[in-house]
This record gives structure tokens, C-alpha cells and sequence, in this order.
């Protein structure tokens, strides 16, 4: 039987992946950002995940206006780097899951949530930044990559507590595969900045840090974070937080916190990121 | 027969949107208006579009069904007026990478900062929370 073993939230600032991809990891700039990923990278040395459902949204590269799905899950065996205007990302190919992607797409439909179906598409920065952030430069990356993009862009954007519901059927249809995998769960994008307008660079840290604790323990009170909520308090952007709420929402009941690291500031951004394990 | 669950009334939940200082919420109506200016923007993801843009930008616009309006806010780089017509920054960045602007120097353009004062607030912690959270409510 598949089963999710592990919950990682993440920023995906594009700038991360300039660093990486630049060898400026360990400048003072960029150095106390990565420090925080040490812990995570070799811990995912010894967890050797097979598959990994990551959570994530397109800044307009995959998608444009003419197609906003709300939740699209990956079917394809493979997805390449997107060109996001300065030329693709000098990174592996992404390779896929399409057995684990469509028994996750089939059991989610029958289960009231009605997917979109992608076999082909480019995935960026948004994808690509995390596997960096986690996995380094390797020739391969070390995992199946299982893409689900939800729209964080044009409202309304789903709510925090349908985010963490989808998270809810992801867990239910992962434990009906019948391969042994070890799948983890990646929630990516946020915590607060704001890239547009006269109110740009608003940053929270005590916000942001109140969220990472309601995603430990039992609590269900982040589900209930209206929209509204995430714009007054992480600004137009930090609402990409609702992405973290279906990892979390897949983790089960109870959750147990493995690592934690906050930084300010990336570019424009607050850098979270969060290790969580099931503890049911 | 199942419970329907009363959901939020659209009405009141894209009201409260207009009430964050300096913000504008990339709502339906805002995506309808700037559809013509995002699809351009997302034109520029493409190399030869971007030489053709980069050799005659009048003319590569005046292939767009733009209005007057628009067009003038894009030759001039007036990403808040392009806000206001509808584009959304993460179209309107491939226009930031068509000219070779940073993501952070194309949005301080937006805010009342120099690019270097911007930055500077940044590394500073960023722009308080405190006082920019609510029009009406002022906190």
C-alpha cells in the first residue's frame, strides 16, 4: 500500500533558483536562507521518497487566461523546465507518476473533487524551486513528481478549508494504491509578501509564524482563514499559503513538527519552510 | 435531501476586497478588463516576439486589441495604472524580463520608494502590516 509519510511546506521564490543555478547559496545574502534547507536535505537523504504530490502554482508560463483551473493534477511521464522569459531553468527534466497521478485523479473525481486532467505541460519556477530547495543540483532528481496546480491567482481562488478537504482525499486515494510507495506531500508558495501596487513589500512575520504553528499538532483552525484574511495580513501574494493547507490536510488528524526555518527577507518575500510528519 | 450549506455571497466577499490600502485584488471583473494586456504580456514569453516587441513596440501593441488606454500605460512601464485596467503582476512580469528588470526593482516602481530605498525596507523587515491593513478600519 502507498502511504504519505511526510508534509513539507516551502516558499517558492523565483530569485531561490537564480541563487542555485548561479552558485550564490552561501553568500550573505543567500547564505541563512539555505542554512535553514540543511536539516531537510539530508533527511531526505534517508527518507528516499518515491513519489512526491507537489503542490504548487503556475505564474503564467503553463497556463494563461484562456484556461484557470482551480485544482489540475499532473498525469504526464514527464515535464520539462518552462522557458519564463530568460530561458528554462538549467535543471533536470521533472519525471512523472502517471500510474499513482491517475488512480489520484480517478479516486478524486469519484470522491466530489472535479479535477483537471494534465498530460502535457512545462512546469516552473514554482515547482522547480522546491525540488532545488530540498534536493540540490543532482543529475536526477531523486523522486517521481506527481505536478497539482492550484489556481492562487484569479478570484476567488478556492477556500482554505476545500484546499485542506482535497488534502483530506489525496491522503484517502494515496492509501488505496496498491504498490508499496513512500509518497510525501509538498505544500509550496507564500508566506507573506506582496508583488503588486503601492502597498508592495508588506511582510508578517508574526502572522506568518502563527500560521506555521496551526499547521502542528490537531488544530483545524487555519482551514478557516477566509481569503480576506490572508490579503489584509500576508499581502496579494502571501494567499498562496491556502497550497500548504492541502499537505497539511493530507497528513491525517495529528501532526508532528520535524524541522522549521523563517526568514526575512528573499527579494520581495518571507522565506517558511516546515517539515511535518503524521502523528495519528 | 442534502444540507446546501449557505456559501458566501459573491457580492459581499469581492466588496471587502476594495477595502485593503494600495491593492488590487485580480477579481473576474479585473480579469476580463486586462485579458487582451495579460495575453500580450504572456506574448513576450517567447524570444522572437520579444525582438519584434523590443524593434517596435507601437506596432507590436497595435496588433493587440488594446485600448488607447492600455497601450500608453505599457509603453510607459505604469504598472499601477496597468493594474487598474486589469493586468496581474505575474503577466505583466514578462514585460519586467523583456526589459531586463528585476522582480524587485519592477515593484518598487509601484511604491512611493526608489528602487535602492526599497530594497533597504526590505531588508529591514519589510513593509509593516500595522496600518495598512484596512481602509475603512485604518489598522
Amino acid at each position: 500500500m502507498a502511504k504519505i509519510t511526510a508534509g513539507v511546506g516551502s516558499s517558492h521564490v523565483p530569485l531561490l533558483g537564480v541563487a542555485v543555478d548561479q552558485g550564490k547559496t552561501q553568500d550573505d545574502y543567500f547564505g541563512p536562507i539555505f542554512a535553514g534547507y540543511e536539516w531537510t536535505r539530508e533527511w531526505e537523504k534517508t527518507e528516499k521518497p518515491d513519489v512526491i504530490v507537489l503542490v504548487y502554482n503556475d505564474h503564467a508560463s503553463a497556463f494563461d487566461m484562456k484556461i484557470v483551473p482551480t485544482f489540475a493534477i499532473g498525469t504526464g511521464a514527464h515535464y520539462k523546465p518552462a522557458d519564463e522569459g530568460w530561458g528554462p531553468r538549467q535543471v533536470p527534466d521533472v519525471e512523472g507518476h502517471p500510474d499513482l497521478a491517475w488512480h489520484i485523479a480517478q479516486s478524486l473525481i469519484l470522491d466530489d473533487f472535479d479535477m483537471t486532467i494534465i498530460n502535457e505541460m512545462d512546469v516552473d519556477h514554482g515547482l522547480t524551486v522546491p525540488l532545488s530547495m530540498m534536493f540540490g543540483t543532482p543529475d536526477k532528481w531523486p523522486a517521481k513528481i506527481i505536478p497539482l496546480a492550484v489556481n492562487v491567482v484569479t478570484y476567488p481562488v478556492p477556500s482554505g478549508n476545500r484546499c485542506w478537504a482535497l488534502g483530506e482525499a489525496i491522503k484517502r486515494a494515496v492509501e488505496s494504491f496498491p504498490e508499496d510507495l513512500n509518497v510525501q506531500i509538498w505544500g509550496t508558495g507564500g508566506m507573506s509578501h506582496q508583488l503588486q501596487g503601492p502597498r508592495a513589500g508588506l511582510l508578517n512575520r508574526e502572522w506568518d509564524n502563527k500560521f506555521l504553528d496551526l499547521l502542528v499538532g490537531d488544530s483545524q483552525e487555519a482551514r478557516a482563514i477566509p481569503h480576506i484574511e490572508y490579503l489584509r495580513e500576508t499581502g496579494s501574494e502571501g494567499i498562496e499559503m491556502v497550497m500548504w493547507l492541502i499537505m497539511r490536510g493530507a497528513l491525517g488528524k495529528t501532526t508532528k513538527c520535524l524541522h522549521r526555518h523563517y526568514h526575512i527577507p528573499c527579494s520581495n518575500t518571507a522565506i517558511g519552510h516546515i517539515v511535518l510528519e503524521p502523528a495519528d | 435531501m442534502a444540507d446546501q450549506k449557505p456559501t458566501q455571497s459573491i457580492h459581499e466577499y469581492l466588496a471587502e476586497f476594495d477595502d485593503i490600502p494600495g491593492t488590487r485584488v485580480y477579481t473576474a471583473a479585473r480579469a476580463r478588463r486586462g485579458y487582451h494586456i495579460n495575453q500580450f504580456a504572456m506574448s513576450l514569453m517567447k524570444a522572437e516576439n520579444r525582438e519584434r516587441f523590443k524593434a517596435d513596440e507601437k506596432a507590436y501593441l497595435d496588433e493587440w486589441d488594446i485600448s488607447d488606454e492600455g497601450k500608453a500605460a505599457l509603453l510607459a512601464r505604469d504598472y499601477n495604472k496597468l493594474l487598474d485596467l486589469g493586468g496581474n503582476v505575474y503577466f505583466l512580469s514578462k514585460l519586467f524580463s523583456t526589459d531586463g528588470l528585476s522582480f524587485a526593482e519592477a515593484v518598487s516602481t509601484m511604491t512611493d520608494m526608489t528602487f535602492p530605498e526599497y530594497r533597504e525596507m526590505m531588508l529591514q523587515g519589510g513593509r509593516s502590516p500595522e496600518g495598512n491593513r484596512s481602509i475603512k478600519g485604518g489598522y
